[in-house]
């Protein structure tokens, strides 16, 4: 297995260089229909997790979308790893609500999907074997590599979208509302295996969700978008050891505080 | 299970009980009628299919399909994928594909006789000018229904056009290209006869009316059923690959 030795998260602050991102008032307009959002600062560290959470419809997606170099802002700057973004960086990697694998691929190949466009630093044939083998192994998907998409169930399927974003060896995963539409149990099971395999491999990540109990558990910043147009309007430090749910109390008086400027700002 | 063997043959017993009957009546009124009737017909089938000549017009009839189907394949998954891909390119020529569309192609053949010549150039025009357009229309539709998270995913990998299209877009469409594929494979083979009844000296078409010039109505019959069968199978093959990609 070529995955990262295990280290700890590190929720230290860190200095400027070690953001992985690094985005200064953005503001995105729809031509038309008007601005999504504007005055948009925010910025990643290595081996962050960031949570933005807001109500639907507040620019969340789109905002993604931006920083992940696949829309172009109206205004303002996105830098990955201390250059600006033009178009989606080869350290970055996606995964969406719907799996969105490809049905007529194996789950191999699915998985190895990422790894070969000219754009993308090339992986020959042994270590593309090992990276894909790796994602698998960590989703717990090892020995399913032959299945196709469609003998999988949803919660594997969003496995198997996980394992293709972790592929790529992402310095950031960018992951918008990627457990929203499992099953309240598998959706817990996936929170989990987000933090342990993004800890191995060392990626940052931007969870973009609507749910505040999903950011309570996994996050370790929470950014609260809202507002029209959308801005972050507060943010919170999650400082607590994984597994959350070990410390109810702490998180019972964070979900309050959320909820009180959730309220405040509508 | 016995019931979904049963029914059909049924059916194609009646068939064949109607066609004795109706040619029974014919032949009271045209002695020469009798050679339509069923048993005839049977006749004549078994001694062309020993012998060398029908095969040899179900050989180039078949493969006036294939270069037909294989020009309106190329021809229409392009278009059709461009159709899908640029609304600009779909609004300035959806109303012509439709007209074009309802043209007949058998219309075209005059014309195409006299441009292309007699010969098999004009044959393989009508048959492609039948078969593009459910071709054109379904990889459009396909292109129209595409995961739009696929695109996404692409771009998110920063690939050129040309992995878009060769490693998303067309496997993406390829079971709408198979349906297109399934229903110009229908109409091909119901354009093909007539457009072997002109300029050209074999095929199925030709052999028609060969029989009906030499007076052999029973052959003439015979190759209908020939045709038919053909098709059934055609068809059948075209269907099958359909589900086998939809399997994978
Ligand atoms: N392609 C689009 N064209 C026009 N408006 C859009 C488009 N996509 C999103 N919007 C609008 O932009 C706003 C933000 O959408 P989105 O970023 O998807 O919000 P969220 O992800 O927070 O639910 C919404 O009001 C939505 O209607
Ligand atoms: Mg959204």
């Amino acid at each position: 297995m070529n995955a990262p030795a295990v280290a700890p998260s590190v929720l230290a602050p860190a200095p400027a260089s070690e953001a992985v991102l690094a985005a200064r008032d953005l503001s995105f307009a729809h031509p038309g229909i008007g601005t999504v959002f504007e005055g948009v600062s925010l910025s990643i560290r290595r081996r962050e997790i960031v949570a933005l959470l807001g109500s639907s419809g507040c620019g969340k997606s789109t905002l993604l979308r931006v920083l992940a170099g696949l829309a172009q802002p109206a205004h303002g700057e996105v830098r990955f790893l201390d250059a600006p973004l033009a178009e989606p960086h080869p350290r970055s990697a996606l995964v969406f609500q719907q799996p969105s694998l490809l049905p007529w691929l194996k789950l191999a190949d699915n998985v190895g999907f990422g790894l070969d466009f000219a754009h993308q630093p090339r992986s020959d044939g042994a270590a593309r074997q090992a990276r894909v083998a790796a994602a698998l192994e960590a989703v717990g998907l090892a020995g399913r590599e032959a299945a196709y998409p469609a003998q999988l169930s949803g919660g594997m399927a969003q496995r198997a979208a996980l394992a293709r974003a972790l592929a790529r060896e992402p310095e950031l995963l960018f992951a918008d509302e990627p457990f929203s539409a499992l099953d309240a149990i598998t959706r817990a099971e996936m929170q989990a295996l987000l933090v342990d395999v993004v800890h191995r491999w060392h990626s940052a990540v931007l969870l973009v969700t609507h749910d505040i109990d999903e950011a309570l558990l996994v996050a370790d910043r929470i950014l609260l978008m809202g507002g029209s147009p959308g801005r972050v309007l507060r943010e919170w430090t999650v400082d607590l050891p994984h597994p959350r749910d070990a410390h109810p109390e702490a998180l019972t008086a964070l979900r309050l505080a959320i909820l009180g400027a959730l309220r405040h700002s509508s | 299970m016995v019931l979904n063997l049963l029914l059909p043959l049924a059916g194609l017993l009646a068939a064949a009980l109607l066609w004795a009957a109706g040619a029974g009546w014919l032949a009271g009124v045209t002695p020469v009628a009798s050679a339509f009737a069923p048993l005839a017909t049977g006749e004549a089938l078994l001694q062309l299919v020993h012998g060398r000549d029908l095969w040899e017009h179900v050989w180039l009839s078949l493969q006036r399909v294939a270069v037909g189907l294989l020009i309106a394949l190329v021809l229409g998954v392009p278009l059709g994928v461009l159709t899908g891909l640029s609304a600009g390119f779909s609004r300035a020529t959806t109303p012509l594909f439709q007209f074009a569309r309802m043209i007949s192609p058998l219309s075209w053949m005059p014309i195409a006789v006299m441009v292309l010549g007699v010969g098999d150039a004009p044959v393989y025009f009508l048959l492609a000018f039948a078969a593009v357009w459910p071709i054109l229309l379904n990889t459009a539709a396909g292109v129209a229904q595409l995961d739009p998270n696929w695109l996404l995913l692409a771009r998110s990998l920063s690939a050129t056009r040309r992995e878009t299209i060769l490693r998303v877009i067309l496997p993406g469409i390829t079971a709408h290209i198979l349906t297109g594929v399934r229903l110009a494979i229908g109409i091909i083979w119901i354009v093909l006869v007539p457009a072997e009844m002109l300029g050209v000296s074999a095929g199925l078409g030709y052999f028609i009316l060969d029989a009906r010039d030499r007076l052999a109505y029973s052959d003439l019959m015979a190759a209908i059923l020939v045709i038919g069968a053909l098709g059934y199978l055609l068809d059948h093959a075209a269907r099958s690959l359909h589900r086998r990609w939809l399997h994978a």
